[in-house]
């Protein structure tokens, strides 16, 4: 089962390492993580996706919360959020259907982004499972290189989370 | 005013309060070194890295305290690793500071280079790199925060040599330590103590599991009052012990691996469990799957990663010990569980200290007769160190603990060669202390280069070698579990009273009942350090013994008759 977290770090040198020495210690799988900057200068946030049950997720919160960096963990398998992937995928155009291709392009919101003279490069995104079903249907066509950036996501509705009150 | 970063390091222990230090200086410490002869700092020059760790993880344990340990990059810093562990396991406020090539060489390679900040991530409860001067005073002063504040654990400030140098225009900053990301809770919520309260209430068979969160929250006196008013039965983890008085009532002793019948039984018989800053080590607990099966369970800890993690609990309760008692307290009316009580004194009645009565008093030499004789002599009230194995738990059921803080053991991470060091670390701490290292032979060997450290210190241990000629836990395992198969374990052993006296200890050998307690009186009579090689039964093993993983109810008990091949020297 898959599990989504969301942490606020601190952003110093060696934290990302903290964090995941913390998962090879533990013995936790990751499936994706994505770290990038936030709207609150000093202060970066990590989304992290595992492969576990309820109870291995309350762990994972509790051994974050432990590291001194670590300001702020959010469970967001138990509340409403929105969550994205991105990925980009080089598709061959040589020896299938060039229109086939193309159908799939017009009817999954994929984005040509970039075509060579043997492969057409396109961009997916948009929740995770709806990448998932694209590279699914252009597995078929040949895919010959693929990169997701992992998931990004947030709690719906008004609340935010935020590292301000800890300043 | 002007002050370099090596001596703003010193500026800032002694604002912590530190006045001892346990080190072994070397070229990327070498400014902290040259500055520390300025400041009203005792440094006990170790001989070995880990001796140093080991002895401030002691001092803290015994004082209550922070302790400090000073090396150098590279292999200094390496050297610490197993003692930093140590600490990490078994929580203990630890502060580290190692020298760090100079800034602009890291990440070349560079002659004693290591990345300690990155080997010691996982053993420390946080650590820094320090690479510039105006850094060093918050890196120490976080450290000493984390160190003591919450659940402790070792802290690790690696400073590089050329920050140490720099100088800068500095004065102490006074105001208090915050961090963002470090808010541990403190207090309980009223909902969780409302149904503890009532899981109390109802409960006819409880059992109060003490651990070392009694002694590291002060909260031995909540803990007395509180098991007397509501009338439960107190068993100890091995680090607990001390935590509430041997001698009292409701004391059932050790619970666990090597934790007497009527313990483990009353556990696995009871319909609550009471945990009160303990975590269910696996030495606790046995077999998880049939362990306290029809017990409720309420977890009072510090650390919310503690709470079911091993054993799944029905109130966690996330606090400071102390300040929880205290509050249930106030919930609480006296309660009377007679018939409870009773049933588990018939248990105790009947096998209450039945293996040092069974041992043959023959004139051989037991170590269960030892350490119980120690025990007699000094009225209960020595600080005893020891190291890990046989004599370790031996130690924890013979000698009876009537104050916090009067054991110091490795327990989580069972690191032998602990408790040379670790005797040198408290009596530092608490030199007015009677200090004892109870230690196996192999144990012994491990830091014995740290006698001459007590006698170039001046300070007064007694050391009991419990000298079997086995690596005895580890040879007890291969009788019960590999038929005697005896691989590496039979070990031989320099003349350690010859070692005591190359040393510049008094030395001496006991190899008959009858002479214990005489020569311990005169060791503790004499001057100096001193080291009693105890040659006693080889083949003795610990009882009872739960085999690791089985259920905590099924004991190995003592066989009867023994079948113990005596093989001490005979006394005629």
């Amino acid at each position: 089962m898959h599990h989504t977290l969301v942490a606020l770090l601190e952003d110093r040198p060696g934290v990302l390492n903290r964090v995941t020495n913390l998962f090879r210690r533990r013995a936790f799988n990751i499936e994706s993580l994505t770290v990038g900057r936030t709207s609150e200068p000093g202060v970066s946030r990590m989304t992290l996706v595992i492969d576990s049950d309820q109870a291995s997720a309350e762990r994972v919160t509790a051994y974050l919360y432990k590291l001194v960096n670590v300001i702020e963990v959010e469970d967001l398998g138990v509340v409403p959020a929105v969550s994205r992937d991105l990925a980009l995928v080089k598709v061959a155009v040589t020896g299938h259907d060039r229109a086939a291709l193309m159908r799939v392009v017009d009817e999954t919101r994929a984005h040509v982004v970039d075509t060579g003279e043997q492969t057409i490069t396109l961009e997916v995104a948009g929740e995770p499972g709806h990448v998932d079903s694209v590279i699914a249907r252009l597995e078929p066509l040949g895919i010959i290189e693929m990169v997701r950036t992992g998931q990004v996501a947030m709690r719906r509705g008004d609340t935010a989370l935020s590292a301000a009150q800890y300043t | 005013m002007p002050r370099t970063g090596a001596q703003i390091i010193w500026e800032c222990l002694v604002h912590q309060g530190v006045n001892t230090v346990f080190g072994y200086p070397g070229g990327a410490i070498l400014p902290a070194y040259d500055a520390m002869l300025d400041y009203p700092i005792r440094h006990v020059l170790v001989r070995h890295e880990q001796g140093a760790t080991h002895m401030a993880d002691a001092y803290a344990r015994a004082s209550g305290g922070v302790g400090v340990a000073i090396a150098t990059s590279g292999p200094g810093a390496t050297n610490m690793v197993t003692g930093i562990a140590t600490a990490m396991m078994d929580s203990s406020p630890l502060v580290c500071i190692t020298g760090q090539v100079a800034s602009k060489l890291i990440g070349y390679d560079a002659f004693q280079e290591t990345d300690i900040s990155g080997i010691t991530l996982p053993i420390t409860k946080h650590n820094y790199l320090v690479t510039r001067v105006e850094d060093i005073m918050p890196s120490i002063k976080e450290a000493f925060h984390l160190a003591k504040s919450g659940r402790p654990g070792p802290v690790l400030v690696d400073i590089t040599k050329d920050a140490q140098q720099a100088t800068i225009d500095w004065e102490w900053d006074p105001s208090p330590v915050k961090l963002r990301g470090y808010r541990p809770r403190m207090r309980a919520s009223r909902d969780d103590l409302a149904r503890a309260i009532a899981l109390i209430r109802e409960s006819k068979r409880p059992v109060i599991l003490a651990g070392q969160g009694v002694i590291q929250s002060g909260a031995m006196d909540e803990l007395r009052t509180f098991a007397e008013m509501v009338d439960v039965p107190v068993a100890l983890t091995l680090l607990g012990l001390g935590g509430f008085p041997a001698s009292h009532p409701l004391n059932l002793g050790m619970m666990g691996m090597h934790g007497e019948a009527w313990v483990n039984t009353a556990i696995q018989e009871a319909d609550l469990l009471l945990a009160f800053g303990m975590r269910f080590d696996d030495r606790v607990t046995g077999n998880l799957a049939t362990y306290a099966q029809q017990a409720k369970k309420i977890h009072v800890e510090i650390d919310p990663s503690e709470v079911n993690k091993n054993v799944k609990v029905d109130v966690p309760i996330i606090g400071d010990l102390r300040e929880t008692l205290r509050e249930l307290l106030d919930l609480l009316e006296p309660m009377d569980r007679e018939s409870w009580n009773t049933y588990i004194r018939s248990m105790k009645g009947e096998t209450a200290v039945r293996d040092i009565q069974r041992l043959p008093d023959n004139g051989h030499l037991y170590a269960a007769h030892v350490i119980n004789d120690i025990w007699r002599i000094t009225g209960g009230n020595a600080l005893v160190v020891t190291d890990v194995g046989q004599h370790q738990m031996w130690e924890a059921q013979y000698y009876h603990h009537e104050s916090p803080r009067s054991l110091i053991t490795s327990g989580g991470l069972g690191t032998m060669g602990f408790a040379v060091p670790a005797a040198i670390g408290a009596k530092m701490a608490r030199p007015e202390a009677e200090v004892w290292a109870i230690v196996g032979d192999g144990g012994f060997q491990m830091t014995q280069c740290e006698l001459t450290t007590a006698a170039q210190e001046g300070i007064k241990i007694h050391i009991a070698i419990i000298n079997n000629g086995y690596l005895g836990m580890v040879r007890q395992w291969q009788e019960f579990f590999y038929e005697r198969r005896y691989a590496a374990t039979p070990l031989r052993s320099p003349d350690f009273v010859k070692v005591a006296e190359a040393h510049g200890l008094t030395g001496f050998r006991v190899d008959r009942r009858s002479d214990v307690i005489d020569v311990v009186q005169r060791a503790r009579a004499s001057e100096g350090s001193v080291l009693i090689d105890f040659r006693v039964e080889q083949e003795d093993a610990v009882y009872p013994m739960v085999p690791a993983g089985a259920d905590l109810h099924a004991m190995i008990r003592r066989p009867e008759p023994s079948v113990l091949v005596e093989t001490a020297t005979d006394p005629n």
